[in-house]
């Protein structure tokens, strides 16, 4: 389903984000990309989704190419795929059932009643049937983040890419997002991929892991193997440790020469 | 100081001047492909007519407010300052040709044109910029959908569209201001006010020649409007800053761009 191989990518050629990235998704799997903010997973994620290419190796998503992609190919390739963003990217200016109906009426020519029955099976999976006429403002986090998720499914895709997709989210709804995750693979036959911090709530929905430092996937395995890692940088950041490889103190001048409590 | 240093420093800002010429250059450049990718691109603009329409609600008839208001006053003021002027010359009755050829010939143009860089040019770039910063372009992006058609197309031909009529009723607003002063205020005559501006104003030479300045400046405050938004930083300072730079950049475009056309239309030939 998708195949990144001796990836390397930066936005500018002296400070690589990703720095030779390998791996294989299956189909039907659902995937986690976790690391600490600025490993590189998201820059990942949108290597994936073909909104960069890679400077070196190659990537492989959905039996394409994607450095080979045109334009239109790109866009083909993506009306197999559903995005679900961070804080949803909601459009504003519709209500949720436009919203919901918005890759429908783009993408394709059904008429009015079958994109209305589509939207509210859409709705109904992801439980807001009856918020269909409210407006984004209207919503809570949590509900707005059910309703892109219910857009990102809209045409079925094959490949679901998830960015951040727990962040600012208060138990109940953070609960609500990951079941649907699950059942919504599951139930479409989809393969998902989830970039997350957030390590302790993921290990609970995902079937593999990869995990990132410094543009590198320097972890990986099932939940249970994550968790049982001796690997100090997997071990420090499961566990929420303070120091570690990864210290708390930001590299910084001497602190007691600093507030200048010394001589000289 | 040193010769090294005076090389060096001279250096520095020839370099400097480049960097900031070439840049300067690189985007114009770029807002250019970006206006020509924006016309090419314009078929779900015009073939889902709706998405335009709804652009020239928000561009045009939300703005009727101010256009109408200030085409009243300014016609208002042009009949009082017009009048003052004209009397001293016994011309009191050539003041709607005065009133007319002023609004339909610069003032319509010039102020709608104004008027509706900062409230529709400016409203258009927040927008696409909030949508950006809100990574609903990139949600579009992701869904296939190539959001200068779906997004900057029709808002570009909105605005497009309704500049020219709001100048029209800017002009026509400004005449009924100059008739309320000049003829029921003042006690020109109402049959010389409106015959001699019958007479004077002529269809080609001045409103032909106004519609294509309105038309024009719709087509620069709208591409300025739509580009800043679009290639805005997504942050609440970037979009601040480039809501700023539409209505700063599009004055001075209508400003720059009323001269150029002036000079085309109303020198040496017959209506100069």
């Amino acid at each position: 389903m998708v195949e990144i191989q001796n990836v390397a990518f930066g936005y500018d050629a002296a400070r690589p984000v990703l720095r030779d990235v390998s791996l294989t998704i299956a189909r039907g799997s659902v995937i986690g990309i976790m690391g600490q903010s600025g490993c590189g997973k998201t820059t990942l994620l949108r290597l994936i989704a073909g909104q960069f290419l890679p400077s070196r190796g190659a990537a492989r998503v959905l039996g394409e190419l994607t450095s080979g992609l045109d334009r239109e190919g790109l866009y083909g390739m993506r009306r197999r795929m559903g995005m679900l963003f961070q804080f949803g990217a909601l459009f504003t200016d519709m209500s949720v059932y436009e919203n919901v109906a918005f890759p429908l009426r783009e993408h394709t020519a059904l008429p009015e009643d079958l994109i209305r029955d589509l939207v509210m099976l859409k709705l109904e999976a992801v439980g807001l049937r009856g918020a269909a006429q409210l407006m984004p403002a209207e919503l809570s986090g949590g509900m707005a983040r059910r309703v892109a998720l219910a857009r990102s499914i809209a045409l079925d895709p094959q490949l679901i890419l998830y960015d951040e997709p727990f962040t600012g989210l208060d138990p109940i709804s953070f609960g609500v997002i990951v079941r649907l995750i699950r059942e919504l693979n599951d139930s479409l036959g989809a393969t998902s991929i989830i970039v997350t911090h957030d390590v302790q709530e993921a290990l609970g929905v995902v079937d593999y892991v990869y995990f990132m430092a410094a543009g590198r996937i320097i972890a990986e395995g099932k939940p249970d193997e994550i968790r049982a890692s001796r690997e100090p940088f997997v071990r420090q950041f499961v566990n929420g440790e303070l120091d570690g490889p990864v210290p708390f103190h930001y590299p910084a001048p001497d602190y007691p020469a600093e507030l200048e409590l010394t001589e000289n | 100081m040193s010769l090294a240093q005076i090389r060096e420093h001279t250096r520095g800002r020839l370099e400097r001047l480049g960097n900031a010429v070439t840049s300067y250059v690189w985007r114009m450049g770029f807002a250019s492909r970006f206006l020509f990718y924006t016309v090419v691109h314009s078929g779900t603009a015009l073939r889902r007519f709706r998405l335009t329409v709804a652009e020239i609600y928000f561009a045009g008839v939300l703005s009727l407010i101010i256009i109408l208001v200030s085409g009243l006053f300014v016609g208002m003021v042009l009949a009082l300052q017009g009048y003052e002027t004209l009397q001293r010359f016994g011309a009191s009755e050539s003041l709607g040709v005065l009133v007319a050829l002023s609004l339909v010939r610069e003032l319509g143009p010039v102020v709608a044109g104004l008027l509706f860089a900062s409230r529709a040019g400016s409203a258009i770039t927040a927008e696409i910029g909030l949508m950006k910063a809100t990574e609903q372009i990139s949600a579009m992006e992701m869904m296939a959908v190539d959001p200068i058609a779906r997004v900057v197309a029709p808002r570009f031909w909105g605005g497009v569209i309704s500049m020219p009529i709001l100048a029209a009723l800017f002009s026509a607003m400004g005449i009924f201001g100059g008739y309320l002063v000049g003829v029921q205020l003042i006690g020109v005559d109402a049959g010389a006010f409106w015959s001699q501006m019958q007479a004077a104003v002529d269809l080609r030479n001045d409103i032909l020649n106004g519609v294509i300045k309105s038309v024009v400046f719709g087509v620069a405050v709208t591409w300025i409007a739509v580009f800043e938004g679009y290639d805005a930083i997504p942050t609440a300072e970037g979009v601040s800053r480039a809501t700023t730079r539409t209505v700063v950049t599009s004055s001075l475009a209508i400003l720059a761009l009323d001269f150029v056309l002036t000079a085309l239309m109303f020198t040496g030939g017959k209506s100069a």
